[in-house]
C-alpha cells in the first residue's frame, strides 16, 4: 500500500496539469467562438494561416 | 443614390453619413448560420476600401471590424445587405467596457477548479465508500481535506459574497443556505477527520459548489448574450440640429435649442423639436410617430413634431417647444408611467427560493436540536444538521431554472429572437391576448407598387431613373420593385426634386415627371398612388400598398387557432386599418389611436385579467410595450421601442413569434417538472438525513442524480 504515497500525488499532478491547460486555453480566447471555429476548420481559406 | 439639391439653397454642412470617431466597429449579423456565411461576410468586408480586418464570431452572431477612421457604417451595412446579410450596428464602446466578459471567464475558472477538486475527491471517496477503515480512511480524508478546503474557499466566493450582502441587508436569499451548508459541511468533516470519525462530507461540499457554479455560469451567459446584443443596438439618430442665427447656420446639440429659434431641417433628416414651418415645402414621414404610412405634404405654417422625418425638401422651422416640452418627451414620460404601473410577475425561481430558504434552516435546526436532546451529543447533532443542509441544498433548484432558460434562449436565438429579460419566457407562456401595431409591425412600413405591368419598357426605365433620384418612400419602393424586375435605368440629362410634388427630369430631350397624382391635375383618391408622364403623353398611375411582413398572415391564423384573442391597434386612419384587419381576419381593431390611447387600451385589457403580449415598433407603441405583460419589437423598430420591450425580433419575418410562444410554454412546463423532480429527491433523502441514516454516499448520490436529471430534462427542450 506504500505505492499509494506515490500514486495519489501523481494522479493529482496529472489533474492539475489538465487544470493549468484549461486556464491557458481560457486566457487564449479558445472558448470565445466555438461555433465559428468548428466551421472555419472546414473551409480551405484558412489552410495556410489561421485568421488572427 | 443621387440626391438632387435645390440650386437656390446654399451648400449645407454634410450631416449624413456620420463619420465614426472610433475605428473598431461591431455589427450584429442575425442571419449568419454556417461556415460559408463566415467566409463571404469576411470577404465582402475586406473588399471595401478602408476596412483593414474583419472577424466574424458565429457564436455571438456578430462581426468585429478594424477600419480606417471616417468609414461610414451605412457603407458596411449596405454592402452586406446587398449580399443578403442583415446587419445592425452595435455600440463597440459599450461592448468593450462590458464587465460581463470578465465575470463570465471568472465564473468559468472557478467552475473548472471546483470540477477538478470534485473529480479528485470523489475518486478518493470511493475508497471510503467501499469500506476502507482505520489509517487508510484517515489518509483518504486528510488528502480530501487538503484538496477540498482551498478549492471550496476559492470556488465558492461568489456565494459567500452574495450571502454576506444579503445578511447585512437583513434578508435571506438562496445563497445563505448554500454558504451555510458548504461551511458547515467542511467544518464538521474537518473535525470528524481530526477525530478519525467515519463520516466526512468533503466530496459533497465540492460537488455542491461545482453544480451550483454551473447553474450560475449558464444563467450569467444567457443574460450577458442578450444584454450585449439587444441593449447596445446603437441609437441611429444624431442629436444635432442646424440653427440659423444672424451669423449664419451653425450645428448645435438638440438640447441647446430654445423656443423661437429658427432651425433648418434638411431632406432625410429628423425634425429636432416641435415647431411650425417658416419657409419651404416638403413631405413629412410620420410613420414612427403615428403609424400613418403615407407621407403628409407640409408648407408654411404647418406643424411639425420632434421625431418625424423630413423627406423631400429643405425646411426652415420656428421652434415652439424644445427639449422636455416636446411631444417626443411626453411619450417618454408615458413610458415611465406605464412601467411603474406594471405588475411585475415574480419569477418562479424567486418564489421557490422564498419558500425554500427559511424552510431548510428550520428543518436543519429542528433536526439538530432533536438529536441533541435525545443523545446529549453535540458532535452527532452537528453532523445531522450538516447532512440535512447538504441534502436539501438547492443544487437541482439552482440548475432547474438556468438550465431551462439557457436551452430555451439558445433555441430562440438560433431562430432570430433575443430574450432580453430573464423572466420574459415565463411571462410569454401565460399570454392569452396578442395586440399588434400596424405600420412597421404587421406590415413592413415600406410601400410597394402593385401592377407594374402598365409600364412598358422605356416608361419603366424612365420611372426607375426618376425614382432613384428621390428619398421619398414611394419612390424608394418603386425603385426597389423595378430593380427587382430587371429594368435597366434610363440615362437622364438631369433630374430635380420638386419638394412636395415629385421629380422632374429630361430624357432624350423630353420632360419626364414622376410624382403625386394631383400634380398632374388628377383628383386624389383613397389609394396611395404615384403618376408618371413622359412629355405630353398619357399619365400612368401606379398604385401602392403597404406590404405585409412575411409570416404575418400565418402568425395571426395560428394565434386564432390556439384560441388567443388578436387585437390590432393603429394610429393610422380608419380605411387602411380596416382593410388590413379584414385581410388578416382580425375582428377587433381600433384606428386613429394616440400613444396614450394605446397604453390605456393595453392597461384596460390587463385590468380585465388578460395577459397581453404587445408587438410594436414605433414611438407611439413604446408606452403600450412597457405596460404590457410581455412585449416584442422588431429590430427595425425605433430604439426606444426596442428598449421598452422584453424580446427583440432580429429577422424580417414574424413567424418566430409563433415558435417563441411554443418554446415558452414548453420551457415553463420543464421548469415546473424540474422543481417537482428536485423536490422528489428531497422528499426521499431528507427523512433519511433527519433519521441519521444519511451516509456521505447517499448525499453524493442524491445530489448528483438530481442535478443530472434536472439538466437532462432541460436539454430535451433543444430537441423537440
Amino acid at each position: 500500500m506504500e505505492i499509494l504515497g506515490l500514486l495519489i500525488p501523481v494522479s493529482l499532478g496529472l489533474g492539475a496539469l489538465g487544470l493549468a491547460a484549461f486556464f491557458w486555453l481560457l486566457k487564449r480566447g479558445q472558448f470565445d467562438d466555438p461555433d465559428g471555429d468548428a466551421n472555419r476548420i472546414l473551409s480551405g481559406e484558412y489552410d495556410d494561416k489561421p485568421k488572427s | 443614390m443621387a440626391q438632387a439639391v435645390c440650386p437656390a439653397c446654399p451648400p449645407e454642412p454634410e450631416l449624413t453619413p456620420v463619420p465614426l470617431p472610433d475605428a473598431r466597429l461591431v455589427l450584429a449579423l442575425p442571419g449568419i448560420h454556417c461556415g460559408g456565411c463566415i467566409a463571404s461576410v469576411e470577404r465582402i468586408l475586406a473588399a471595401l476600401p478602408g476596412v483593414r480586418d474583419a472577424r466574424v464570431n458565429l457564436t455571438l452572431k456578430r462581426v468585429a471590424i478594424d477600419a480606417a477612421p471616417g468609414i461610414a457604417i451605412d457603407t458596411l451595412t449596405k454592402a452586406l445587405g446587398k449580399a443578403g446579410f442583415e446587419a445592425h450596428e452595435l455600440d463597440p464602446g459599450l461592448i468593450a467596457k462590458d464587465a460581463a466578459d470578465t465575470t463570465a471567464s471568472d465564473l468559468l475558472m472557478r467552475l473548472a477548479v471546483a470540477f477538478f477538486a470534485m473529480m479528485n475527491v470523489m475518486l478518493l471517496s470511493v475508497a471510503v465508500w467501499s469500506g476502507a477503515e482505520g489509517a487508510m480512511r484517515d489518509l483518504m480524508h486528510w488528502v480530501s481535506a487538503a484538496i477540498a478546503i482551498p478549492a471550496v474557499l476559492f470556488a465558492g466566493r461568489p456565494f459567500y459574497v452574495s450571502a454576506w450582502a444579503a445578511l447585512r441587508g437583513g434578508r435571506l436569499n438562496m445563497d445563505v443556505p448554500i454558504t451555510l451548508a458548504i461551511l458547515l459541511a467542511i467544518g464538521t468533516s474537518l473535525s470528524e477527520t481530526i477525530l478519525s470519525g467515519p463520516h466526512a462530507y468533503f466530496d459533497a461540499a465540492v460537488a455542491l459548489c461545482c453544480f451550483l457554479l454551473a447553474g450560475r455560469y449558464l444563467d450569467h451567459r444567457t443574460r450577458a448574450q442578450a444584454r450585449s446584443a439587444a441593449a447596445h443596438l446603437a441609437a441611429r439618430e444624431v442629436p444635432r440640429a442646424i440653427r440659423l442665427d444672424q451669423a449664419g447656420p451653425s450645428i448645435v446639440a438638440v438640447s441647446e435649442l430654445q423656443v423661437g429659434d429658427l432651425v433648418r431641417v434638411l431632406p432625410g433628416a429628423r425634425v429636432p423639436a416641435d415647431g411650425v414651418v417658416a419657409e419651404g415645402v416638403s413631405e413629412i414621414d410620420r410613420s414612427l410617430m403615428t403609424g400613418e404610412t403615407v407621407p403628409a405634404a407640409v408648407r408654411a405654417s404647418d406643424h411639425l413634431r420632434a421625431g418625424e422625418d423630413n423627406l423631400t425638401g429643405a425646411l426652415v422651422m420656428r421652434v415652439t417647444a424644445a427639449g422636455p416640452d416636446t411631444e417626443l418627451s411626453r411619450i417618454a414620460d408615458l413610458v415611465a408611467v406605464a412601467e411603474a404601473g406594471r405588475n411585475r410577475a415574480t419569477a418562479l425561481a424567486d418564489k421557490a427560493a422564498g419558500l425554500y430558504a427559511p424552510g431548510v434552516h428550520i428543518v436543519a435546526v429542528l433536526a439538530a436540536a432533536g438529536w441533541w436532546v435525545a443523545t446529549q451529543d453535540l458532535r452527532v447533532a452537528l453532523n445531522i444538521a450538516a447532512a440535512v443542509l447538504i441534502i436539501t441544498c438547492p443544487c437541482a433548484l439552482g440548475l432547474a431554472v438556468p438550465a431551462v432558460t439557457t436551452a430555451a434562449s439558445g433555441r430562440l436565438f438560433s431562430r432570430g429572437l433575443l430574450v432580453k429579460d430573464g423572466t420574459a419566457l415565463e411571462r410569454l407562456a401565460e399570454v392569452d391576448t396578442v395586440v399588434f401595431d400596424k405600420t412597421g409591425t404587421l406590415t413592413t412600413g415600406v410601400p410597394a407598387p402593385i401592377g407594374l405591368d402598365g409600364l412598358a419598357g422605356d416608361e419603366a426605365a424612365v420611372a426607375l431613373a426618376l425614382a432613384q433620384a428621390s428619398a421619398h418612400p414611394l419612390a424608394k419602393g418603386l425603385a426597389a420593385a423595378l430593380d427587382e424586375c430587371g429594368v435597366t435605368t434610363a440615362r437622364l440629362e438631369w433630374a430635380k426634386e420638386q419638394p412636395g410634388e415629385g421629380i422632374t427630369g429630361r430624357w432624350r430631350g423630353q420632360t419626364v415627371r414622376l410624382g403625386r397624382p394631383d400634380w398632374f391635375g388628377l383628383t386624389p383618391t383613397d389609394a396611395t398612388a404615384a403618376a408618371l408622364q413622359i412629355s405630353d403623353g398619357p399619365v400612368h398611375l401606379v398604385t401602392f400598398e403597404d406590404r405585409l411582413r412575411p409570416g404575418a398572415e400565418e402568425l395571426v391564423e395560428k394565434l386564432k387557432e390556439q384560441g388567443k384573442r388578436v387585437v390590432l391597434l393603429s394610429g393610422d386612419t380608419y380605411g387602411p386599418v380596416a382593410e388590413l384587419a379584414d385581410r388578416l381576419g382580425i375582428t377587433r381593431f381600433k384606428a386613429r389611436l394616440r400613444p396614450e390611447d394605446k397604453a390605456a387600451f393595453v392597461a384596460k385589457l390587463a385590468g380585465g385579467g388578460c395577459k397581453v403580449l404587445m408587438v410594436g415598433d414605433g414611438l407611439n407603441d413604446t408606452a403600450a410595450l412597457a405596460g404590457a405583460h410581455v412585449s416584442i419589437s422588431p429590430a427595425t423598430g425605433l430604439d426606444a421601442a426596442r428598449a421598452a420591450s422584453d424580446i427583440v425580433l432580429l429577422g424580417d419575418s414574424l413567424a418566430p413569434i409563433q415558435s417563441a410562444l411554443r418554446t415558452a410554454t414548453k420551457a415553463r412546463r420543464r421548469i415546473t417538472e424540474n422543481f417537482a423532480l428536485a423536490s422528489l429527491y428531497n422528499l426521499i433523502a431528507v427523512p433519511l438525513a433527519i433519521a441519521g441514516l444519511a451516509t456521505p454516499l447517499i448525499a453524493a448520490l442524491s445530489m448528483s442524480l438530481s442535478s443530472i436529471t434536472v439538466s437532462a430534462n432541460a436539454l430535451r427542450l433543444g430537441k423537440d
